[in-house]
């Protein structure tokens, strides 16, 4: 089952190109009206929400990180935890959201601190800049499309011990390491060749051999110290604390409908509280964010208000995504035809999908 | 020989945004800039061919509304990942409040 799943999943497999075949691949996706004046206010960049969270959430981990060390060396490593932790949260987890809404160069108006905070963000998640630029550029294009979509977590059937083991980073943390090692050789997986345009891959090769300099420099730092600390400052993080970013990712889109065309069958959007949407960057409007991606994150919830009439039911809490998503996927782990159906509100507008070949 | 066609009255665009225009079948994106000068180029995106006027206007830049890719519309040229191929820009005339475009460029 393991390979025929993925190679039903994989981007360079059959299912891609019946994808194309049916119409699936690059098509035209429901999107909610919205007044093109209202909309160009809605898209309307500022520097200023970002420069305040940015502040806060790097402002906050070099006090968390500083109180975490003092602790650890002058108290106890065991009550250096909780500012660990808190640190690890802001950079294992909120360093997701972080990557994702600076990837789209929406969250500044200035592109420099785009691309700067894009930048930091990738290394802390261990994404490689330019590979993920361009799987998540797909994503937005196939967006739940079995054979096109490289970022769909959660197959079906799913892989289980895979998505719980990556609450710890323990399948993507070394799996970024071997990526790392093979991008600084000078190649690339056969599924990153298919998205990384020729003269994009010389990019990726470089900015490996960086990161892999700074890990071997945090280790040369542990091992002359004779502590682990290092590690808990930089990399470390992506295992201890990263189990927020998947909390928040998994309720995207995981056991909904795939090949659907329309975002509003195959995405969440889940109310949050204020701390949550700090760490996630409010990307709890998910469908807001498929739909529309050129609105910031600053601006999705207005956009929330102005097309929610289009929607199927927000989600009041993670709480309640989950208990819909985790009956869902262990549901797809003997059933692969069912998924989560979404009831459009009365009066919405359908979608009328262009008849799909097959 | 150009083949100058009327695309738009000088007020259906507001200033830094951009409309659509079709003409034989073909997409053209007509943008007026904040200093009120009139651009064109092909309508759709060269990385995954959405419309550009429902784009985002900033200055002399307009971003797809699909992945953000980013032109500048005055000579079309990329700026940067995911498009790596410029537009394709046509000139254009403003006369008695009517901006032409040279579909023939």
């Amino acid at each position: 089952m393991g390979r025929e799943r993925l190679a039903l999943y994989s981007l360079v497999g059959p299912e891609s190109e019946r994808a194309v075949e049916r119409g699936l691949a690059n098509a035209v996706w429901f999107k909610a009206d919205v007044p093109r004046k209202r909309m160009k206010e809605l898209m309307q960049r500022s520097d200023s929400p970002a420069i305040r969270d940015t502040a806060i959430w790097l402002g906050g981990m070099l006090v968390l990180g500083a109180a975490a060390v003092w602790v650890w060396t002058t108290v106890s490593p065991w009550l250096a935890a909780p500012a660990f932790l808190l640190y690890g949260l802001l950079y294992g987890s909120a360093g997701d959201s972080r990557w994702h809404e600076a990837g789209h160069g929406t969250a500044f108006k200035t592109r420099w601190m785009d691309t700067t905070v894009y930048e930091i963000a990738s290394f802390m998640m261990m994404r490689e800049p330019t590979v993920w630029r361009w799987t998540h550029t797909r994503h937005h294009t196939d967006t739940l499309i079995v054979g096109r979509d490289p970022e769909i977590a959660v197959m079906r059937p799913a892989r289980l011990a895979r998505i719980l083991l990556n609450f710890f980073g323990l399948v993507d943390v070394p799996t970024s390491f071997r990526l790392m090692f093979l991008h600084a050789v000078g190649r690339l997986t056969p599924d990153e060749a298919d998205v990384v345009p020729e003269q994009e891959q010389p990019r990726v090769y470089r900015k490996a051999r960086i990161w892999l300099l700074i890990y071997a420099a945090t280790l040369a730092a542990a091992v002359l110290s004779g502590s682990i600390v290092p590690f808990l400052l930089i990399g470390g993080p992506r295992v201890y604390a990263t189990f927020m970013h998947l909390v928040y990712a998994l309720t995207q889109h995981a056991g909904m409908g795939e090949d659907v065309l329309d975002h509003r069958l195959n995405t969440r959007t889940v109310r949050m509280c204020w701390f949550n949407r700090f760490l996630y960057w409010n990307m709890n409007y998910h469908v807001e964010h498929h739909m529309y991606p050129l609105v910031p994150y600053h601006r999705l919830p207005e956009l929330h208000e102005e097309i929610q009439h289009e929607l199927a039911a927000v989600y009041p809490s993670i709480w309640a995504a989950y208990k819909e998503l985790v009956p869902a996927i262990l549901r797809q782990l003997k059933d692969q035809k069912y998924y989560v159906r979404r009831e459009l509100p009365p009066g919405a507008t359908p979608f009328n999908e262009p008849a799909l070949a097959g | 020989m150009p083949t100058w066609v009327p695309a738009c009255s000088v007020d259906d665009v507001d200033a830094e945004d951009v409309i659509p225009f079709e003409h034989d079948g073909v997409d053209y994106a007509v943008f007026r800039s904040p200093d009120d000068r009139y651009f064109a180029t092909a309508g759709h995106c060269t990385h995954e061919l959405t419309l550009l006027c429902d784009g985002l206007v900033m200055g002399p830049i307009v971003e797809c509304p699909k992945h953000n890719g980013r032109f500048d519309y005055r000579d079309g040229s990329a700026q940067g990942a995911p498009v790596l191929v410029g537009l394709k820009t046509y000139p254009t005339r403003v006369e008695e409040g009517t901006v032409f475009i040279d579909i023939t460029a």
